[in-house]
């Protein structure tokens, strides 16, 4: 059996919560695993960073240098390639920063790779089977993956539920003097922090969320006199943006933000992970869609299979109705 | 700037329910829309403008069969000047690293500045820009949401990342970079645009004009198969409401009310 290694993301010297969630995941491969963590960082927050590892991990790989006190993929492939043995598996999360390391360290370290697994089927010899996604969650598929060069993958972060938390005194290792000096033909200069809107949709309890279903600008107006008649505010997901229906601020998803509504309408919002990792707090919701495939009927209480553009306006008379009839 | 853009034609989810067949080993190919990967088309807007403000040209690149030329001509009724298939039957059944395998070719036959993808296709894999990069030692990154050119063969660019925010980043030419949604808006063409690219020629190389060999491309190099397509059995899901219309919406609101959604 492969030894395997997990990358750990971490922030102001706390591990994400991937971090534990790899550490299921690498279970989940191999019973017996005892998977080792790779944290790269510097300074103080590093240190932090795997003492909070031991929850998880009884053996822990350290990379302190200054050039990695932020995470720029490119150097941390640089790093990887090195300290990473051949014919290990390698667990990354499927982030932004996934996407941004994980395919082509596979080609450095000469293994297979294969991204965004939410589950592991079986091992057999030197095949693993995984379960992922295709057409935005409308279909799974099982896929082979031959370890006999090493494998990296990359989990769906939540796909994986962190195991119990352990609190035996784990091996840090300090792999620093192997990575050498580190430079890379991508330099990162600075972040740069979403800008603040008129509406901030994380504070709202009640939210009209719109998707690709809505079709076209105009058609915005609709979901606004349903937000109106309800007292809600007007969201969406990303295919809104792209389309610059609606501001960047009002994108609910991994990229943009995470919401904790109580009522959750998606309005032609087929339901990618990316746009249901940003809902949080186990809202109430109720999804309107054309197509009765849509993956959003599979998370969502209530659904309507209907064309939104003329259910809203019937859902907005309603509302209005019983506003009427309250007010006298 | 020479910019090289990798597209795909792939099935439109848009236009499209994903279905099983009835063996279950496939999705249900009949009728099905296909057009270009989305991510795609912003990729080559993205060249289009950065060749009008710098000078260059744009050459689109895909991996496939003769079906997919019409990707390439919707892509050079929007102004690309050069398109190139890669079509070969020891190419089908290529993993990403085959995929990535056979661009590396036809990156290293040019004499490319830039080269772009989509960020993702349709089986949401996110690999083969990153793998294509690693294969030639070029810089790469994801998720690009805006390019800026430089002096002295770099890019300004920045990525997506978590909460809305953008990450802000130098890069070195050549470099591959994976192109997010939104980055740009896409120019329309219409039916007659790809008229008037119809009889520009398309030149097709196969793996031996590509010096590949099945150890490199096709069933037998992959390391990572597709055994399957299978609709999971899911937990309850949602209760379908199945009644008019008009009842529905009633039920909705009163639902919305009875969840504290209506005050």
């Amino acid at each position: 059996m492969p030894r395997i290694f997990t990358y750990i993301a971490h922030k102001n010297s706390v591990p994400d919560d991937s971090a534990a969630e790899l550490a299921a995941a690498a279970t989940k491969i191999d019973e017996s695993a005892v998977p080792t963590a790779i944290a790269v960082g510097s300074g103080p927050d590093l240190e932090t960073c795997c003492a909070e590892l031991q929850k998880f991990y009884s053996d822990v790989w350290k990379i302190s240098n200054e050039a990695l006190s932020y995470p720029n993929a490119e150097l941390i492939r640089k790093v990887l390639m090195k300290i990473v043995p051949a014919g290990s598996i390698t667990l990354i999360p499927h982030d932004h920063f996934g996407i941004d390391l994980a395919p082509g360290l596979s080609i450095n370290l000469n293994a297979a790779f294969v991204s965004d697994v939410i589950a592991i089927d079986a091992l057999q010899a030197n095949a693993l089977k995984v379960v992922r996604q295709e057409f935005g969650g409308q279909i799974s598929a099982h896929v082979n993956c031959d370890l006999s060069s090493g494998a990296v993958i990359t989990i769906r972060p939540g796909a994986f539920k962190a195991g119990e938390t352990s609190t035996r005194a784990a091996t840090v290792v300090d792999k620093s003097a192997d990575v050498g000096t580190l430079s890379s033909g991508r330099r990162y200069l600075e972040t740069i922090v979403a800008e603040a809107s008129d509406v901030d949709i994380t504070k709202h309890p009640v939210l009209v969320s719109i998707g690709r279903g809505i079709q076209e600008k105009d058609n915005v107006a609709i979901a606004q006199e349903l937000a109106e008649a309800l007292g809600a505010a007007v969201s969406c997901s990303r295919p809104v943006v792209d389309a610059k229906w609606l501001q960047k601020s009002r994108q609910v998803g991994s990229s943009g933000k995470t919401v904790k509504p109580k009522v959750y309408l998606a309005c032609g919002i087929s339901g990618a992970f990316q746009h249901l990792a940003g809902i949080k707090g186990n809202p109430f919701i109720i999804a309107i869609n054309k197509n009765p495939k849509a993956p959003i009927f599979q998370v969502a209480d209530i659904g309507i299979v209907d064309d939104l553009l003329e259910f809203l306006p019937e859902l907005t008379s309603k509302v209005q109705e019983l506003r009427g009839v309250a007010a006298k | 700037m020479e910019i090289l853009v990798c597209v795909r034609r792939v099935p439109d989810t848009s236009e499209n329910e994903i279905e099983l067949n009835s063996s279950g080993n496939d999705i249900d190919r009949d009728e099905l829309v296909y057009s270009i990967n989305e991510p795609d088309n912003y990729a080559v807007e993205e060249a289009l403008q950065i060749v009008a403000k710098v000078g260059g040209s744009v050459s689109v690149v895909t991996v496939g069969s003769e079906e997919d030329e019409e990707v390439l001509r919707h892509e050079m009724a929007m102004g690309a000047t050069h398109g190139i298939l890669l079509a070969d039957s020891e190419f089908s059944a290529s993993d990403g690293r085959g995929i990535a395998s056979i661009l590396k070719t036809c990156v290293q036959k040019g004499n490319y500045d830039l080269i772009l993808t989509g960020v993702q296709a349709e089986d949401g894999a996110a690999q083969v820009g990153g793998m294509l990069a690693a294969m030639l030692d070029y810089p790469f990154a994801s998720l690009v949401t805006s390019i800026e050119i430089l002096a002295d063969e770099k890019l300004k660019i920045t990525r997506e990342i978590e909460g809305g925010n953008r990450e802000l980043s130098e890069i070195d030419l050549p470099c591959v970079l994976s192109i997010q949604t939104g980055i740009n808006e896409p120019r329309y063409v219409g039916m007659k645009g790809i008229r008037a690219v119809q009889s520009i020629p398309i030149p097709a190389y196969g793996a031996s004009d590509l010096g590949l060999t099945t150890a490199q491309v096709g069933a037998a190099a992959a390391k990572v198969t597709r055994v399957d397509y299978f609709v999971p059995a899911l937990g309850k899901g949602a209760r379908m409401l199945s009644g008019t219309r008009e009842q529905n919406a009633q039920e909705v609101m009163e639902l919305v009310a009875a969840k504290g959604g209506l005050k």
